[in-house]
C-alpha cells in the first residue's frame, strides 16, 4: 500500500516534470542562438531577425492570434498603408504581368525590391500553368469580384500590405517593405483589376 | 478557327481554378524528374564525390599533416559505418550538438589544424571547385547507404537542441515574413511546379534528408545539408547562416529527428 502510494507520487512527480519540460518556451534561446550564428549579407542585414509587432504575434500565437491582439494589429497595419497621391490604383497589365512572373528581390543575392514573386504561390493568368498554390488562385479576380473601386482598393492594399486584411498571412507585405514601388503595385493591380488583363478573359 | 477553339479549350482547362485538385493530383513534371532520378541515381555522379572524399579521408594533409581516420562521428574514433544515419548527435568534446558536415570541420581543424575562416570561406561548391568537406561529408553518408535514420534524443542536449530546431523553423522574421514552415509546414503546397514536403509529419520530414548530399542537376555541382539550409534562408530573406554553425544544427536536428525510423538511401540528385 505504501508502496504502491510511493508509485503513485513518483508518476505524478514525473508528469509534472514532463508538463513544466513540454511548456518551457524555447523561443528566447533559440533566438538568442540565431542572433550570435547569423551575419549580415548583401541587402540583407542583421536587424531581419528582428521582429516587428506582427511578426512577434503571428510567432506567438503559431499564426492563430486572439482576435482583440488581431483586430488591433490589423488597424495600425492599414493605417502603414500609403495610398498613390494621384488617387490611381490601376496600372499597365503587361508590366504587372513581368512584375508577377519575377520571383527576384529582397534576398542577400538581390540589390533590392524586384518582382513580386507573385506565380512562386498564386494562379493568375491563364498563359503561366507554372505556378505555386501557397496562395488562393487570382485567376478572374476582377470578373469575379466586379471591377468597382472598392475591390481596386482591397486589391492595391493586399499587395501593399497584406497583413492589414489577415494578420498571420503568409503573404508579404510587398509595399510596407519596400519590396515593390508604388508603380510595380499599380501594375499588379491592373494585372488583377484591368477587365482587359488576361486574367479577366 | 480549330485550332484556336481547342487551344481556347485547353488553356481554359489548364487555368480553371482549382489549386486543391492541382495539389494532389500527382505532378507529372515531379512524376518525371523521379524517373530521371531513378536512372540517374544508378550512376550518380555523386559518387566521384564520394571516391574523392574517401581518400580525402585518409589522406596526411594540414598544417599538423594527419588524417582523419581518428575522428569521432559520434560511434567511436574512426567508425563510419552507419554514423551519419545517427547525426545531428551530442558530443561530449565540445559539449554541442554537431550535424555530420559541422562534425567533420571540427575534425578538420583539431585533427589537421585547418582553420574555421579558412574552411568558411568558401564553403559551397561551384563549377570550378568542391570544397574538402563537401566530398568528405558525400563519403561518409555514402558510409549509411540503406541504413535506417536513429538520431539520439537521449542526452539532454539532444531534445533541447531538438526544440531549439523546432522554434527556429517557425520562427517568421525578415523582409517577407517567412519562416521555414510559411513553405514546409502544411501537406500539398507547390512553389511554381516544385512540390514542398511539410516537414513537420514524419512521412514527408524523409524528404529533407534523402538525396543529400546530392549531385544537383541545376548547376551540375555537389550540394551538402549545409548549403541547402544555406539557400533557404537567402530565399526566406534572411542574413546569412553561419557555416556549420550550431543554429543549422538544431534545424537539421529537428528535421532529422522528425524522419527518425526511415531508411536513408545514401548521396542523390537534385534538381
Amino acid at each position: 500500500m505504501r508502496l504502491a502510494s510511493a508509485g503513485i507520487l513518483v508518476a505524478a512527480a514525473a508528469l509534472l516534470a514532463s508538463c513544466a519540460t513540454a511548456q518551457r518556451d524555447y523561443r528566447p534561446g533559440a533566438l538568442a542562438m540565431m542572433k550570435r550564428d547569423f551575419h549580415a549579407r548583401g541587402i540583407a542585414g542583421m536587424d531581419r531577425l528582428n521582429e516587428d509587432a506582427v511578426q512577434a504575434a503571428c510567432n506567438k500565437y503559431r499564426d492563430d492570434p486572439p482576435k482583440d491582439v488581431a483586430d488591433k494589429l490589423q488597424k495600425e497595419q492599414m493605417a502603414t498603408i500609403k495610398w498613390p497621391a494621384d488617387g490611381k490604383l490601376v496600372g499597365d497589365w503587361t508590366v504587372g504581368e513581368r512584375i508577377a512572373q519575377n520571383g527576384q528581390g529582397m534576398s542577400w543575392s538581390d540589390k533590392g525590391g524586384v518582382g513580386g514573386s507573385c506565380y512562386n504561390c498564386h494562379q493568375i493568368g491563364p498563359r503561366e500553368s507554372s505556378f505555386g498554390t501557397v496562395g488562393p488562385s487570382l485567376y478572374q479576380f476582377g470578373k469575379l469580384r466586379g471591377y468597382g473601386a472598392d475591390i481596386q482598393r482591397y486589391a492595391y492594399g493586399k499587395i501593399y500590405n497584406a497583413k492589414a486584411y489577415n494578420l498571420c498571412s503568409q503573404m508579404p507585405r510587398m509595399g510596407h517593405t519596400g519590396a515593390l514601388t508604388e508603380q510595380q503595385m499599380k501594375d499588379l493591380t491592373a494585372l488583377l483589376m484591368d477587365p482587359a488583363s488576361p486574367v479577366n478573359q | 478557327m480549330r485550332h484556336a477553339l481547342v487551344l481556347g479549350l485547353v488553356a481554359a482547362i489548364a487555368a480553371a481554378p482549382w489549386p486543391h485538385a492541382a495539389a494532389q493530383k500527382p505532378d507529372p513534371t515531379a512524376a518525371e524528374f523521379d524517373k530521371f532520378r531513378e536512372i540517374m541515381e544508378q550512376d550518380n555522379p555523386a559518387e566521384l564525390f564520394e571516391v574523392k572524399g574517401e581518400q580525402l579521408w585518409h589522406a596526411r594533409r594540414g598544417p599538423k599533416n594527419d588524417s582523419l581516420e581518428r575522428c569521432d562521428l559520434g560511434l567511436g574514433p574512426g567508425v563510419v559505418k552507419g554514423a551519419y544515419a545517427q547525426m545531428p548527435r551530442y558530443f561530449a568534446d565540445v559539449d554541442r550538438v554537431m550535424d555530420a558536415e559541422a562534425r567533420i570541420v571540427h575534425c578538420m581543424i583539431t585533427l589537421q589544424g585547418f582553420t574555421y575562416a579558412e574552411l568558411a570561406k568558401q564553403p559551397f561548391s561551384s563549377l570550378t571547385r568542391t570544397p574538402d568537406p563537401v566530398s568528405i561529408v558525400t563519403f561518409v553518408a555514402a558510409q549509411s547507404r540503406g541504413v535506417k535514420l536513429a538520431v539520439p534524443q537521449a542526452h539532454p542536449k539532444e531534445r533541447d537542441i531538438y526544440e531549439a530546431g523546432k522554434a527556429i523553423f517557425f520562427y517568421r522574421a525578415g523582409s517577407f515574413d517567412f519562416s521555414c514552415a510559411s513553405c514546409h509546414g502544411v501537406d500539398d503546397k507547390r512553389i511554381r511546379t516544385q512540390p514542398l514536403p511539410n516537414f513537420t509529419k514524419p512521412d514527408q520530414a524523409i524528404r529533407a534528408v534523402q538525396g543529400w548530399p546530392g549531385y544537383r542537376m541545376t548547376g551540375g555541382v555537389m550540394h551538402s545539408l549545409q548549403w541547402r539550409m544555406n539557400d533557404c534562408y537567402r530565399q526566406q530573406r534572411f542574413p546569412e547562416p553561419g557555416y556549420a554553425s550550431e543554429t543549422v544544427s538544431a534545424l537539421l536536428s529537428y528535421l532529422t529527428v522528425n524522419a527518425n525510423g526511415q531508411v536513408y538511401r545514401g548521396p542523390g540528385i537534385k534538381r
